[in-house]
């Protein structure tokens, strides 16, 4: 037993550990936090696999990173840039593509092209959504009002607490009603008619959920990744410098610098209680660290089921936090390339390069690759989100070489028969032939890759299920309900234990914001 | 790769274009002014000829037995009463009576129309014409478009076109030919001066354009850009979405949106025609209840401008042309609304702007101080409420 003695204990050393870290530290308390591989990052990590090339292992773009976070903690000082990403484009199954370029103008004659009454419905779309964010997103911010302790039965009497709510056009109050409820794909066909523009639309729907775009309650997610879009001039979303590691480097950095301990190769095995109160962390290798609170930024599985005994918790709160959604539903291929993928939809090295390229071809194509996910299968036509790093930060792969992300969706966790090299193998090569019919020179151009299944993320940052945002962003999962309920202040049943990470409000992301109140909570208690 | 779109007039625009200043217009690269200084521009507009690119403005064909029904329903205007050769202005309205866009509607002929908008509407025409017997066509790159404004304008046209224009009445348009070509000619414009629209099919756009260029260099013709056209139309009390007011589609909050009472735009709600049109009820509240603000004129004291400059030993300055910066308005110590353009009137020596002042300040006559900078500090210059336009020549509308 050592006789450390610290303010607080943070476990994990992802983004929300190093956040809440860093608050910490800033408040002047002494703060130890404990990662279990030996680098920080957890899931916002980036990796040189092969050599040369620097891989966006997990996570890849970033939109929600609160300004707050960023001011508070001087990231831009400790590195942290954040590249636009200033485009989408998605290759179409009849050689032609429809992008939405960072343009107004040039977006609006894009789409028109295939659609002119989508064209004004993207203009019309786009500001709807970001009223409905506007109106949504200082929730993130604050403490989840239980609606509970207000009007009962009345959801909406969450969104009319504070001044957020008070522009609200009773219109968008009907649209919020229904965004709540509907599926991606049910909102979106209500705007729009042209099939790749529809796909890749509803995708920001499905992503990191096991639904599939017509399943309801998907086009809340879609709203969910709106939100970073919203900052106007100190907007976040984007490519961090350096891959989103460069995220994680600059929060340590700055956490440090305040006088934050990081230790890495520090496996925590429990949470030692005494008296109902949490005291300190027992580490895998036999060592213990005492700390008058700890704060937990893993998963809510591991949270509450792994590191704390259960005859500490109450039994609703062990049962619903056994049933809490977390399979992971997607994967990852990260590809270094000798040269740029050609896309013959429009061929030579162009702005697209530049931004999101989106394998969505019609809602139906992702439909049906969930379809294959819910029974057990990885998707045989997968969406795939791409970006090329590289290119937009040219220190991530040697000159004239690249490095390419892709985001795979749907590859389920549980998988029949498990998960094993084959499969692995299998999937990343289903992968690449998706990309392969739009853009024919990317087999040649592979110089070495990484395929990453759920299986993989849960081995990897110990994320249970492999979930990439700790437990899926589904309204029953959301609020004053996540990762529990009445467990959705940060705060546990145990005294001194907090629950810090992406399973705590307001959810996945890079985001913060869940380190960052949590951080808070734990003051306000006095430690 | 992407680029912006250029007019169909642009291998003559561009190569007039002395100081490269290009402004972007719905998707386009116009001409802000082809001079390096603007002032001989509008000039052109006051006592000349001017020639002024404004093949942006978006163009839709209406056409069917339901046409008028379908502009009707939509616009604030009584279209079933509308002539064949007619042009009205009109705005159009959300259910709750907020302006979305504003334009013009020419009655081609019996079953068809044209509409112009600053914004892109045919989501919002063919979401309102479900159960109408009616075709809609955007035509914005298929037709070419010139405003010709100034008072020797009709004579110019008159020496070039195949009929006398001489006839042809205020916001009334006829069918025409110009060396040869077939146009149409409404008698409309963006500057509150005699002038002119020429509707032109794009492929024949360079042809008239030096048609006109020829017979007008007589009579003083001059290409003008859209910077010196925004001086004018605040002359002629002209508003400008996104400018003076926000699109109820794009507003982010109410208090972002327009009426068209709000904008001063009673004239063109026809609360008494028979049917039902978009907004009717909010508008018929409105007119009841009065409304919260108006769009008026603030015509600057000079004198009172004159004693603020002169505090710190300088003569009154003014930008040269419209600027489009929110300006507050105060009545005491209350703000009580703002400038959202305002400009050096050439014509009248005169600082003015457009300004939207909260009741009851809006009344004609009212006293207020609108927010200026003198020397780098802020200062209120007094003005007064007045009735717009600011200019109105005789031959407007003679």
């Amino acid at each position: 037993m050592t006789a450390n003695k610290y303010d607080a204990i943070i476990i994990g050393g992802g983004h929300n550990g190093l956040v809440a870290a860093a608050y910490l530290a800033r408040a002047g308390k002494r703060v130890v936090v404990l990662e279990r591989r030996h680098i920080i990052g957890g899931a916002t990590v980036t990796e040189e696999i092969i050599p040369g090339f620097k891989f966006t292992e997990f996570s890849y773009v970033v939109s929600l990173l609160r300004p707050e976070i960023i001011r508070d903690l001087k990231l831009p000082q400790h590195g942290l840039k954040i590249l636009p990403l200033p485009s989408t484009f998605t290759p179409m199954d009849n050689g032609d593509y429809i992008a939405a370029w960072d343009d107004h103008d040039m977006t609006r004659r894009e789409i028109y092209r295939h659609s002119p009454k989508d064209a004004e419905a993207s203009d019309e779309y786009s500001r709807a959504m970001a009223r409905l964010a506007k109106a949504i997103k200082p929730i993130l911010s604050i403490l989840p009002p239980d609606p509970t302790s207000f009007h009962p039965k009345d959801l909406f009497g969450l969104l009319k607490l504070g001044r957020f709510a008070a522009s609200i056009s009773e219109k968008d109050l009907y649209g919020l009603a229904k965004i709540m409820t509907q599926s991606a794909a049910d909102m979106l066909e209500e705007w729009f008619e042209t099939e790749p523009l529809l796909g890749t639309k509803s995708a920001s729907g499905i992503i990191g959920t096991f639904l599939g775009p017509r399943s309801p309650s998907t086009a809340y997610v879609l709203l969910h990744h709106y939100m970073g879009e919203i900052d106007g001039a100190f907007r976040a979303w984007g490519f961090a410098k350096g891959g989103t590691g460069g995220i994680a480097e600059a929060i340590g950095s700055s956490a440090r610098s305040l006088g934050a301990e990081i230790r890495c190769n520090s496996s925590v095995k429990q949470v030692i209680i005494k008296n109902g109160r949490a005291v300190g962390v027992a580490l895998e290798n036999g060592d213990e660290i005492r700390a008058k609170a700890v704060l937990s930024s893993v998963d809510p599985i591991l949270t509450f089921l792994k590191f704390v005994e259960s005859k500490y918790l109450p039994a609703d709160l062990i049962h619903s936090i056994k049933k809490y959604r977390t399979r992971g539903s997607s994967g990852k291929v990260n590809l270094a390339l000798g040269e740029l993928p050609n896309f013959t939809a429009l061929p030579g090295e162009g702005p697209l390069h530049r931004g999101a390229i989106s394998i969505s071809p019609s809602i139906d194509y992702i439909e049906r690759a969930y379809d294959d996910a819910k029974y057990g299968r990885f998707a045989k036509e997968p969406f795939v989100d791409i970006i090329i790093p590289s290119v937009i930060d040219p220190d991530m792969a040697p000159p004239g070489k690249h490095v390419m992300s892709c985001f795979v969706q749907y590859a389920p966790y549980d998988i029949e028969g498990g998960w094993d090299d084959a499969k692995r193998e299998a999937f990343g090569e289903t992968v690449i032939s998706a990309i392969e019919r739009y853009a024919p020179n990317i087999r040649r151009a592979i110089i070495g890759k990484q395929v990453i299944t759920p299986k993989d993320i849960e081995s990897i940052t110990n994320i249970t299920g492999g979930n990439i945002f700790h437990g899926e962003l589904l309204l029953h999962q959301l609020f004053f309900m996540r990762p529990a309920t009445k467990w959705a202040s940060f705060r546990t049943p145990v005294d001194g234990y907090y629950i810090a990470g992406s399973g705590a409000h307001p959810g996945g992301g890079i985001m913060g914001a869940p380190g960052k109140m949590a951080a808070e909570i734990a003051m306000k208690d006095g430690i | 790769m992407q680029r912006l779109r250029t007019t169909p007039f642009h291998e003559r625009t561009s190569a007039l274009c002395q100081p490269q200043n290009w402004r972007r217009w719905a998707g386009y690269f116009v001409v802000g002014s082809y001079e390096l200084t603007i002032e001989r521009e509008y000039w052109a507009i006051r006592n000349s000829a001017a020639l002024i690119d404004v093949t942006p403005l978006m163009k839709y064909v209406i056409r069917g037995t339901d046409a008028a029904r379908l502009l009707d329903r939509i616009t604030t205007r009584n279209i079933q009463k509308m002539k064949v050769g007619q042009v009205y202005y009109t705005g159009w309205c959300d259910d709750e009576g907020k302006m979305i866009d504003d334009g013009t509607v020419s009655r081609l002929d019996e079953t068809t129309f044209r509409l112009t908008s600053a914004d892109p509407n045919l989501r919002w025409l063919s979401m309102n014409a479900v159960g109408l017997s009616v075709e809609i066509t955007e035509v914005t790159d298929a037709v070419a478009a010139l405003s010709f404004q100034g008072p020797n304008t009709r004579t110019v046209l008159n020496r070039c076109c195949e009929k006398p224009v001489d006839e042809l009445k205020y916001f009334r348009l006829m069918k025409n030919k110009i060396s040869g070509v077939e146009v149409t000619i409404s008698r409309t414009g963006y500057t509150g001066d005699l002038g002119y629209e020429i509707w032109i099919d794009a492929k024949n756009a360079l042809a008239i354009w030096d048609t006109l260029m020829d017979t007008g260099h007589d009579y003083g013709i001059t290409p003008v850009g859209i910077l010196a056209m925004d001086m004018a139309r605040v002359e002629a009390g002209l508003f400008m979405i996104e400018v003076d007011y926000t699109s109820s589609t794009h507003a982010w909050i109410n208090a972002q949106k327009s009426s068209p009472f709000e904008l001063g735009l009673d004239w063109t709600v026809s609360l008494d025609k028979p049917d039902y049109f978009v907004g009717r009820r909010a508008l018929e509240r409105e007119k009841k209840e009065g409304s919260l603000w108006k769009l008026v004129g603030l015509d600057v004291d000079w004198a009172g401008m004159e004693e603020l400059f002169a505090e710190v030993d300088l003569p009154p300055m003014v930008p040269g042309s419209a600027v489009r910066a929110s300006l507050p308005v105060f009545v005491e110590e209350a703000q009580v609304g703002y400038v959202s353009t305002s400009s050096w009137s050439p014509l009248l020596k005169k600082y003015i702007a457009l300004a939207h002042i909260e009741r009851p300040y809006y009344e004609v006559g009212t006293d207020v101080r609108m927010e200026i900078t003198v020397q780098h500090h802020r200062k209120q210059a007094p003005a007064k409420v007045v009735k717009l336009p600011f200019y109105e020549p005789e031959w407007k509308k003679k």
